[in-house]
């Protein structure tokens, strides 16, 4: 099987996992709103169906996309073929298994990680298995590397650091004291983001290169300093969620020095403000495009809440809020779903060219209300989340009713944007799963 | 001479990930071991085995601790030491369910084991803790309890 098939299928299963995971998030946030337990599937259950499926469908589609496009830049078949069929059953596999766990109520792990543990087991043996044909790959690849070649890279050995480290937890001695527990909790899951991010940000820059043309682009010196800035985040930036905790105080100072590195992103997205419109101008006809131009906006936006986040005064009234879930959703959708659909509609478009030209003003449609319903869903989750951390603490039980009841209307408009969202983004995976499982004639490092 | 400039700074970008990942793995053992700063509460068998029934039961996807989990209930951090709620009324909610809240059906025993660890939770700290003193450089100082 040529590389290419090989990355469509993992493709195919990641839309999947997006379609499920947006289906389960207007479930959850149904039950949420308006529901109780008697629902067939209880809020304990369609939240981690949720979560997880989200983050697969991340992981899968970045997977996917890093290794189609290293398969372009060499000209030649997989290393270990049989090792990725391998990585392929055995990934899937263990996620509809995980899937089926929660369907079932059987939990065991933690935040974002609720399945049994075992389960991590094969989760790993299936990234090494990736790793081992990434590596074997980019040997082949030209040096020097371009910057995303370092970012794919780090976010294979990081992913898998990180991963190994939120399951520090089965060790007895590392969860017989809650704040070590809590602190490696967020350290690891942090670094699991910034892991995922390093795959998506290395996709965003190639494809930025191959759309623009511009070769000197991953070669300069400035994606460089951003490439290590990046990876320094990845490493230290999460300590901002663990301002609350009653830790040592010199995890606080570490952690909000490196928060604020992130103002030199921000400075650095208005200094290049200009350069973007003019590059916005140019390519906006391109699909692909579109979607890394929705999310460089939403980078912006996520960006800003992120680093008012970060200020240990700001935190201490947006953390256990909904200010949270408006930057995890900011983030999730906004920047990794956006530069994932860029990169599955380029494949599509290097593939199946006339395809996607019959489906362009669809897509556009959809892209814009994706983008707006995004918006609204955003601004009520920030809202809402503004309006419990004003109202204080929720330890009494007639508190915690009372602002529930304050920001309803706020989730009222979080559900009906969320649906325009899910309908929006759900029809754009469907179709590229529909596109995906055409033949597709020429491989793409022969286009 | 361009391409010796391209090797030099491939060389430093190499240093520099390896100087990065040194950082990474000395920090993360320092985390491990002192991040607790002195607080060495122990935690008793029966709230080791609370702490397992909290995940095997998921409570965290409706209950937070220090503001992490989900939102469909409330925190729990200090619920033991409220005033207005405290252990028998964490059980009666426990052992019932609400309208919001599944029955999970747990024996005594699991019951017991749940609030041990709640018990556990509550003596680490405060949260949210909005008379904590803080400074400009982002240290925070819990308030006393």
């Amino acid at each position: 099987m040529k590389n290419y098939m090989v990355s469509k299928v993992i493709l195919r299963w990641s839309l999947l996992f997006l379609i499920f995971a947006l289906l389960m998030g207007l479930y959850g946030a149904y039950i949420y709103i308006f529901g109780s337990v008697h629902s067939i599937l209880s809020f304990r259950q369609c939240r981690p169906l949720h979560v997880s499926a989200a983050v697969f469908w991340i992981l899968s589609a970045a997977l996917g996309s890093v290794m189609y496009f290293c398969s372009s830049l060499v000209s030649s078949k997989m290393p270990f073929g049989f090792l990725w069929h391998l990585f392929q059953w055995l990934w899937v596999g263990t996620i509809l298994t995980i899937l089926l766990c929660f369907f079932y109520a059987k939990f065991g792990g933690r935040e974002y990680w609720e399945f049994p543990p075992i389960l991590s087991v094969p989760l790993l043996i299936a990234w090494l298995l990736a790793s081992v044909n990434f590596f074997a790959i980019i040997k082949r690849i030209n040096k020097p590397y371009p910057v995303y070649v370092w970012m794919w890279a780090s976010g294979f050995i990081f992913f898998g650091i990180a991963f190994l480290e939120s399951n520090l937890w089965l060790i007895p001695w590392f969860r017989s004291n809650i704040i070590r527990d809590i602190t490696i909790q967020w350290k690891a899951n942090g670094s699991i983001v910034g892991s995922w991010n390093m795959l998506i940000y290395g996709t965003s820059i190639y494809l930025m290169e191959k759309i623009s043309g511009n070769k000197k682009m991953a070669y300069q010196n400035r994606s460089f300093l951003f490439y290590f800035l990046g990876l320094t985040n990845l490493m230290f930036n999460w300590g901002h969620h663990t301002y609350i905790l009653p830790a040592a105080p010199w995890v606080q100072h570490i952690s909000y020095a490196i928060s604020m590195t992130e103002w030199i992103v921000l400075i650095s997205i208005f200094r290049s403000f200009r350069i973007k419109l003019q590059e916005a101008n140019k390519y906006l006809f391109n699909i692909p495009y579109r979607f890394l131009l929705a999310s460089e906006i939403w980078l912006l936006l996520n960006l800003i809440l992120a680093i008012f986040m970060s200020i240990p005064y700001f935190n201490s009234f947006s953390h256990g809020t909904h200010i949270t879930v408006a930057h995890a959703m900011g983030t999730t959708i906004g920047i990794n779903s956006m530069i994932l659909m860029a990169s599955i509609f380029y494949i599509i478009e290097e593939n199946a060219s006339e395809v996607l030209k019959r489906h362009r003003k669809w897509i556009i449609f959809l892209w814009y209300i994706v983008n707006i319903s995004l918006l609204v869903f955003w601004l009520a989750l920030i809202l809402a989340g503004l309006i419990k951390g004003l109202a204080g603490p929720e330890q009494i039980s007639t508190q915690f009713t009372q602002i529930n009841a304050k920001i309803v209307p706020y989730l009222t408009w979080f559900y009906i944007a969320g649906f325009g969202v899910a309908l929006a983004l759900g029809s754009l995976a469907l179709m590229a799963f529909k596109i995906l499982r055409l033949n597709f004639k020429v491989p793409p490092n022969k286009i | 001479m361009k391409i010796l400039q391209v090797r030099v700074s491939t060389h430093w970008k190499r240093i520099l990930f390896f100087l990065l990942g040194i950082f990474f793995f000395g920090y993360s053992l320092i985390i491990y071991l002192y991040c607790s700063g002195n607080q060495e509460y122990e935690m008793s068998n029966a709230a080791k085995q609370g702490k397992l029934l909290w995940q095997n039961y998921n409570c965290n996807a409706c209950h937070q601790l220090y503001g992490l989990g989900g939102y469909m209930g409330p925190d729990l951090t200090n619920i033991i030491s409220n005033p207005n709620k405290g252990r028998n009324y964490a059980a009666i909610f426990i052992k019932n369910g609400t309208e919001r809240m599944p029955n999970l059906n747990l024996d005594s025993l699991q019951i017991s084991n749940i609030l041990e660890y709640l018990d556990y939770v509550d003596k680490s700290g405060k949260y949210p803790d909005r008379n904590a003193n803080q400074n400009w450089y982002g240290e925070i100082n819990p308030s006393n309890r």
